[in-house]
């Protein structure tokens, strides 16, 4: 499969978007998904000087970082606004644009994108707060499938240290308050976060996660990856 | 997720359509005035108006950031809104709401601006079914005389530049307008529009949308609100 030229390495989940040759995509699309406070970012930060070090020039990017609606969502986020389904629309909409002009374009010229989470912390944020599963997949068949999905996966407990060491404690969003779940941050965060790894968890055979486990301390995380990567990386 | 394909609030929904140029808010206007006057409860709710998103859909579009898709996500984003914030509370509040542009818009226009239409579609199912979703049917030439005649300077995407038919904008919207309306006449019969014969005068259409309206409306309660003059002034 690796000599067919005629097939474009990339293809979309679903209906895809207007304006995107599929044939010009060369690099690679790596995704490092995970809930709240498991250490994706800290991961990407490890992973990006590795991957150059080696010759690959990576783009990193994240979630709410677009130029065309980051500023929007933040916004929203701090008046506790939106309701549900345009939170989710808009989350959508700034995926849509962080797709459009920032990883498709680094994988034309051949990047390794390297994503600290994708669609699947999207869907899952929407699918605790009741959105319809095959809506949201469908509004997300405009994503590319990844070449490979990294789901660090932690226990609910494994959060709490993590969450507790940054000044912030436990966020607004990432203790689900909005779904008024507890009567405090605690204990809504422990019951959101349980929510969303049930369904981080029915997803894993549905999108071809590859499963690492973040019960681990930071070092033998960031090896299993660095060995996963490096054998995607030699078509192994 | 409560999808609310045929609702069954006590309030009544009734949208209009039509490509710009077609009267289809000078209508509405005239049926919002009429429905206030006979004591209903009205809302009324205008395309692109959610006063979050806008900013950001003004960013998108004075900046040309906007590409088919992300345009088709930030008007669903604004029409999300828009329902659960200013349609569904006053549907389930037994009101009449009346919007300008709905879902039909965006099949339209997404779709004309390459847009998978079976994709779109999906999208919007968290939509509200109107009562009634009227289609302002109105040749081009009509239109455009309305319009160019009216107006100064066609916008960017307003124009449908972003999708390169022509550099020339009075051309493009042309154009573009004629794609659309190809659009609305496609979606007659697959949505069941009402179409209203918009090259008549504003009397004689105004009257058939009443009396459509009136039809519809029957069980509806009426509340006159008495400060509402007040409010107004």
């Amino acid at each position: 499969m690796k000599n067919d030229i005629t097939r474009p390495r990339f293809e979309f989940y679903g209906k895809g978007m207007p304006g995107v040759d599929l044939s010009e995509l060369q690099g690679r699309l790596i995704v490092i998904e995970g809930p709240d406070g498991v250490g994706r970012s800290t991961q990407v930060a490890m992973l990006k000087p590795w991957l150059e070090s080696n010759g690959h020039a990576v783009l990193d990017t994240g979630m709410t970082r677009s130029a065309l609606a980051g500023k929007g969502i933040k916004q929203a986020k701090q008046g506790f606004t939106l309701a549900p389904v345009s939170l989710t629309l808009f989350y959508a909409t700034d995926f849509a644009d962080r797709l459009e002009n920032q990883m498709i374009p680094a994988l034309r010229a051949g990047f390794i994108v390297l994503t600290d989470r994708y669609i699947y912390s999207l869907i899952a944020r929407a699918i605790v707060r009741g959105m319809d599963r095959d809506w949201i997949k469908s509004a997300y068949g405009l994503a590319l499938k990844p070449d490979a999905v990294f789901y660090l996966r932690p226990n609910v407990t494994d959060l709490i240290p993590r969450v507790l060491a940054k000044p912030v404690g436990f966020d607004y969003w990432e203790s689900g308050m909005d779904m008024h779940l507890g009567i405090d941050r605690f204990d809504s965060f422990v019951e959101y976060q349980t929510r969303m790894l049930a369904v981080f968890d029915s997803m894993v055979e549905e999108y071809g996660f590859d499963v690492i486990d973040a019960s681990q301390q930071i070092d033998p995380i960031y090896r299993a990856l660095q060995r996963r990567i490096g054998r995607l990386l030699r078509g192994a | 997720m409560q999808m609310f394909g045929d609702h069954k609030f006590p309030g009544k929904l009734f949208i209009v359509e039509g490509i710009d140029g077609s009267g289809k808010s000078t209508q509405l206007s005239l049926l919002q005035q009429w429905l206030r006057r006979e004591g209903y409860m009205v809302f009324f709710s205008e395309w692109n108006s959610s006063p979050l998103v806008k900013e950001t859909t003004r960013r998108g579009k004075r900046k040309q950031m906007l590409t088919p898709t992300t345009f088709s996500l930030i008007h669903a984003t604004d029409l999300a809104d828009r329902i659960e914030r200013h349609i569904l509370p006053p549907l389930k509040a037994g009101a009449i709401v009346l919007a300008d542009r709905y879902i039909y818009t965006a099949f339209a226009r997404d779709v004309t601006r390459g847009v998978s239409p079976d994709w779109v579609r999906e999208l919007y199912r968290f939509a509200v079914k109107p009562t009634i979703a009227f289609y302002f049917r109105v040749p081009l030439e009509v239109s455009l005389k309305r319009i160019l005649g009216a107006r100064a300077g066609l916008k960017y995407y307003e124009a449908g530049l972003d999708i390169g038919l022509t550099a020339d904008v009075e051309e493009s919207f042309k154009l573009f307008q004629g794609m659309i309306s190809d659009m609305y006449e496609e979606m007659v019969n697959e949505f069941g529009l009402t179409v209203i014969d918009a090259t008549r005068s504003i009397e004689e259409q105004q009257d058939e949308v009443r009396a459509l309206v009136e039809r519809e409306i029957a069980d509806v309660p009426k509340s006159p609100v008495t400060y509402m003059e007040f409010e107004e002034d």
